[in-house]
């Protein structure tokens, strides 16, 4: 009843219909070849998105997401899994996807330093080679489970990471910003010089063996051939809900409030207590690690890292994801990972000026809607939680 | 008796602005403190120095058999000293569960695991901690207390004066500082709100306030005894009708005739 819509839950079906059409527009998105016909689809979209929330058709959505996240977080797997179903034998779109789904987990990593602690890091793509680099020295050298040099590339994201600890913690806003700029900058021409690491060139990665069973051969299962990628889409989307559950529950907690709160004033908030210090480190090295994390699967997908592939401007890319998406909400973080990545990869045409895209993108958003296309909503400790 | 909180000699220096020029003040537990004097007297100076926010150049400040003087902000907090500032100091898109929990943040379980993994412990926690903070805002105003999860960022000055009153209280310090609660907010509105606090003080007899106020009708109406600063100096100290008939006080406040 309208009345009661206080007190009782929202219905949970407008997150269904809304997480069922946006799988199907995806994979229409992705079939299509026909550069005409990209552009008609993305003009769709973009109108179909204004005229629902221009007729508040998206407030039912964004209801149901707040009071039943976790049952539609569920219906938003199950989405992912029909997009890789769909295109189950298609090499180029699972590794699209897949790109997608580990930049999500790096820019959820920064999203944990930049949107709940305030702490801005123009470096997230050399945390990203970082982890890279780990799979591809130690893949190549060492008889290490797959698994632990994924969990070694966060460490070693986190811990070289921590090295930019000091100057960022005694400098504040703009100037901690700097710092990671010059590492950002520092950490690409020390690839480059390193021959150890291949120097310009790069090096190959090793692709994935879990327990014997190679990630780089191709699938067949009853007389179903599935690509190669599948392997690495199903991976990619666990490391996703992982690091998902891990941003969600941090932020659900005290440690989320005081990161909001150290953000929002650190004088206050050592008033009460809080040790900013202390809380800017663990939200610097959890998020770190994430990316660190998301790197090194990346490495292994792409079998290939080069100093080329880390640089400043990437780092831009994850910084723009964060800002198109909506600061501080995981959902939008993945929606704007799709935009970023997927547009301009359909769009050939548009494929030299994606930069400048980017640069449009952000500058409309921060315009039109500063707070990104999902808003971050106040924080709700358990969905749907009731006094 | 002694002293809960005690400042001796306390020197502030801004470069060549003295703010605090060897202050000198004793409060016993259970008082109510007006803290008065001109602007720039040095009234904010003193409380950011008692909170740990400013180091004071010298002199030292002892809260609860303990010197104070130069420990931590969240240190002093820890110890039982909470604030409000004069400035609204919200967190304005957070809401008003989430700045009364940063006030609680003492009380709080502050571990990664705790936080992450269990759940079940930190539902208890949290909806215990939610049950608190609404019991003491219905104390304050009712009205807000079904509102606890919409950010503060909409309500007026005299909501955001309550919940930041709300948020220094959750903790049951032992020494409550209220900096200018009458601020941007109408003489009704003031007494209001002392009301509330009195009301407060009711259920919890031994919290000790020092109150910075310009409105003497409240510092008439609920301090024991007043402090009169000027130029960073203590220069009366007694009931607040003693205080007011000084002429030190009256030259203070209205200059020399």
């Amino acid at each position: 009843m309208a009345g009661d819509a206080k007190t009782s839950r929202a219905a949970v079906w407008p997150g269904i219909i809304a997480l069922a059409i946006a799988a199907g527009y995806l994979i229409a998105l992705l079939a299509v070849e026909k550069q005409s016909l990209i552009i008609a689809l993305l003009a769709v979209g973009i109108i179909v998105v204004i005229a629902a929330a221009w007729f508040g058709l998206l407030d039912g959505v964004s209801h149901a997401f707040s009071d039943h996240e976790d049952a539609l977080g569920g219906f938003a797997i199950l989405a992912l899994l029909a997009v890789g179903a769909f295109f189950h034998e298609d090499h180029f779109v699972l590794l699209l996807v897949t790109t997608v789904l580990l930049y999500s987990v790096a820019t959820l990593g920064l999203n944990i330093q930049f949107g709940y602690a305030g702490v801005l890091n123009f470096a997230g793509a050399s945390f990203f080679g970082i982890g890279a680099y780990t799979s591809a020295v130690l893949n190549a050298h060492t008889a290490l489970p797959h698994l632990i040099v994924l969990l070694i590339g966060g460490l070693l994201a986190a811990l070289i990471g921590s090295l930019l600890l000091l100057p960022v913690l005694r400098t504040r806003g703009h100037y901690a910003a700097v710092v990671t700029i010059a590492f950002a900058l520092l950490f690409k021409t020390f690839l480059e010089v390193n021959d150890v690491l291949g120097g310009p060139q790069g090096m190959q990665v090793k692709g994935m063996t879990i327990l014997g069973w190679s990630f780089n051969d191709n699938i067949e299962i009853g007389g179903i051939s599935l690509s190669f990628y599948m392997n690495y889409f199903m991976i990619s989307l666990l490391l996703l809900i992982g690091a998902f559950v891990v941003v969600r529950r941090l932020e659900r907690s005290w440690i989320g409030l005081n990161l909001d709160a150290l953000r929002l004033d650190e004088t206050a908030a050592s008033c009460f207590g809080l040790d900013v210090v202390r809380w800017k480190i663990t939200a610097f090295l959890i998020g770190n690690f994430l990316i660190g994390v998301a790197g090194a699967m990346f490495g292994m997908v792409g079998s290939f890292v080069a100093p080329n592939n880390y640089t400043f401007a990437d780092s831009l890319i994850l910084v723009s994801i964060l800002l198109l998406g909506g600061i501080g909400n995981p959902w939008g973080l993945i929606v704007a990972t799709f935009i970023v990545v997927v547009v301009p990869e359909k769009l050939q045409t548009i494929q030299e000026y994606r930069f400048l895209l980017y640069a449009l993108l952000v500058i409309g958003v921060l315009l039109f809607r500063p707070e990104g296309l999902l808003p971050r909503p106040v924080r709700r400790y358990f969905p749907g939680w009731q006094p | 008796m002694t002293a809960l909180l005690e400042a001796r000699g306390v020197v502030k220096r801004f470069g060549g602005v003295v703010a605090l020029d060897g202050l000198d003040l004793a409060v016993t537990a259970g008082e109510i403190i007006g803290l008065i004097g001109p602007n720039g007297s040095g009234k904010t100076t003193f409380f950011n120095v008692a909170t740990g926010i400013y180091a004071a150049n010298a002199g030292n400040v002892m809260f609860d058999g303990a010197d104070i003087t130069r420990v931590p902000a969240r240190a002093i907090y820890r110890a039982g000293v909470s604030r409000t500032f004069q400035r609204s100091r919200l967190s304005l898109p957070l809401s008003i569960f989430d700045n009364i929990m940063i006030g609680n943040h003492k009380r709080l379980n502050q571990g990664l695991w705790f936080n992450l993994v269990k759940r079940g412990d930190f539902k208890r926690e949290f909806e215990a901690s939610y049950h608190a903070a609404r019991a003491l805002v219905e104390v304050f105003e009712p009205a807000l207390a079904g509102r606890m999860f919409e950010p503060v960022a909409g309500l007026p000055m005299i909501d955001r004066r309550r919940i930041e009153i709300c948020r220094a209280l959750i903790s049951e310090p032992k020494l409550l500082l209220l900096d200018e609660p009458s601020a941007g907010m109408t003489h009704d509105e003031t007494a209001e709100l002392m009301n509330d606090i009195l009301l407060v003080r009711e259920r919890k007899k031994d919290l000790t306030i020092i109150i910075v106020e310009h409105e003497m009708g409240v510092i008439e109406r609920i301090t024991n005894r007043c402090v009169v600063l000027n130029f960073g100096r203590k220069i009366a100290e007694g009931p607040y009708r003693d205080v007011a008939a000084d002429a030190q006080v009256q030259e203070a406040y209205l200059g020399v005739a």
